[in-house]
């Protein structure tokens, strides 16, 4: 087993934002069973804030942690802002990774950048 | 909080019996077996009791078993010494798709300097069907290596018939007991096997010690070379303590043998059906009868072994998963992937394995203590449908 940091730990026992939003304005859904972990985001943008993100993950402990943890920190944040947000920048707010976990932080910024990518699109659509 | 073991087939704690009888042969009695004055000869005798325990325990003679310093090592001494031994007649080795890794890369080994290996799937039960076995030899095959009883499912080989093939067509067998010696009972005439492997570690004895069984008139090539210790076939000053240490804990294994299996799998069946009674979309993994006796691997859909695995240690009860979350390249074990699970299924799996000191109140406590953890985990996951029940 992997030594974990107690942030880690913390996001996994207690993880922030689980669940769903009704009618997200973005959807980042990323991950395949057959590295065992399976992402989905969602995303509640008002005025191009982040007001609300929700999270859905099947995998890991550390899977379950990131993605509790981007939740934390999209929440509030401009669409620019957290465009910028990257696997490092989640990594470190918990304290750091097992290098064989990094992979999990990976998926987080991908999962992000697909509900983004997908808030922007639907926007176009209006348009 | 309460803390609960289940995860034998890792390790086991050193019985306090087995402990005492190896804490003299640390200092008072520290003689080396190779030196001919009176501190040497004694811990002679003491290696040479173990020997002849352990021997009385598989039905084999004393000189047959060789002391090596684990499974590991036994499995790769009994696969590369009979290959080597045996490559001017043939350069070819069968084995099984859901070996232990220590047989696995020694066959890798050998296949990577110019041996062939071929590998015998399983049926979703995890068992070798003999007649593949059979097809599979060719006039070139020198070594058939299947194991007892597997790590990870509990699904214990048709062993004796797999030998009798072998002994027929003149192959050298070999069999991976490492899980199965101790419990339940081991007989090497009975199951037709050559060279047999088994560790110190898992019958409640010491880390780093282990014994090969190789029958009489079987050549391997030694790879440990040195004073000439184990009849020229394992150099290495003996491990004295570790070997007295697993002599007494086969002599204490043997003493309740019959008890012990019977409660193990009384123990495990009960388990298993706490698990699939209260949780929907479970499955046992391995064959439901054919089975070690304390081995329940069950998986768990829509959620991650891992995440299980954790929640489970936060209430101080510790077992082990398939899903090799961890493992570098992300895929879930072998074993998982021959027995044809989904690799979602493979992921959530969980292996309970139970011992000496598992009561009927642990048992209870984690069958209790799992739906929750379950229940939680799958509301978390987004391939879990609630409306779907």
């Amino acid at each position: 087993m992997q030594e974990y940091s107690e942030k880690v730990m913390e996001h996994f026992r207690n993880p922030r934002n689980v669940g769903e939003i009704k009618n997200p304005d973005g959807v980042g859904k990323v991950g395949n069973p057959v590295c065992g972990d399976i992402m989905e985001l969602q995303i509640k943008v008002e005025d191009g804030v982040i007001v609300d993100a929700r999270f859905k993950t099947f995998g890991c402990g550390a899977a379950i942690a990131t993605s509790s943890m981007v939740t934390e920190l999209i929440k509030g944040k401009t669409i620019d802002e957290a465009s910028k947000i990257s696997n490092h920048a989640v990594a470190e707010a918990l304290g750091g990774l097992p290098p064989i976990k990094m992979h999990c932080s990976v998926l987080a910024e991908e999962a992000l950048t697909k509900a983004i990518e997908d808030y922007r699109r639907r926007g176009e659509g209006r348009r | 909080m309460k803390r609960i073991y289940m995860d034998y087939a890792a390790t086991t704690p050193v019985d306090t019996r087995v402990l005492a009888a190896m804490l003299p042969f640390f200092n008072d009695n520290f003689g080396n077996p190779s030196s001919l004055h009176a501190f040497g000869q004694e811990a002679k005798r003491a290696v040479e009791k173990a020997r002849d325990t352990i021997a009385a325990y598989i039905g084999a003679s004393p000189e047959e078993i060789v002391f090596t310093s684990g499974g590991t090592e036994s499995d790769n001494c009994a696969i590369k010494g009979v290959a080597y031994a045996k490559k001017d007649k043939g350069n070819h080795i069968i084995t099984s798709s859901i070996e232990h890794h220590a047989v696995l890369e020694s066959c890798r080994f050998l296949e990577e300097n110019g041996f062939e290996v071929t590998s015998v799937p399983v049926d979703a039960d995890g068992l070798v069907d003999p007649s593949d076995v059979e097809k599979a030899i060719t006039d070139r095959t020198t070594l058939i290596s299947i194991m007892h009883g597997n790590n990870e499912i509990g699904t214990m080989q048709p062993v004796a018939e797999i030998g009798d093939i072998a002994r027929r067509r003149g192959v050298v067998f070999h069999t991976d007991a490492v899980q199965s010696f101790g419990c339940p009972p081991i007989d090497i005439d009975g199951m037709n096997v050559d060279l047999l492997s088994a560790s110190g570690h898992k019958i409640y004895g010491p880390k780093g010690v282990g014994i090969l069984y190789i029958r009489k008139g079987t050549r391997i090539q030694p790879f440990m070379h040195g004073g000439g210790q184990e009849r020229g076939r394992r150099a290495s000053t003996h491990n004295v303590p570790g070997i007295v240490g697993m002599g007494k804990a086969v002599e204490l294994a043997m003493a309740d043998m019959d008890q012990e299996t019977d409660r193990l799998i009384s123990l495990r069946d009960r388990m298993i059906r706490g698990i699939l009674e209260n949780i929907d979309d479970s499955r046992l993994n391995g064959h439901p009868l054919r089975r070690l006796p304390n081995n329940v691997n069950v998986s768990i859909e829509y959620v991650e072994g891992e995440s299980l695995l954790l929640s489970l240690d936060m209430e101080g009860i510790a077992c082990s998963t398939g899903s090799a979350c961890t493992s570098s390249n992300l895929e879930p074990s072998h074993v998982m992937m021959a027995i044809g699970l989904p690799h979602e299924t493979a992921h959530g799996s969980l292996r309970f394995t139970l011992g000496r000191y598992t009561s009927e109140e642990d048992i209870e406590y984690v069958t209790g203590i799992l739906p929750g953890i379950v229940k939680r985990l799958r509301a978390m996951s987004p391939l879990y449908k609630e409306d779907r029940i």
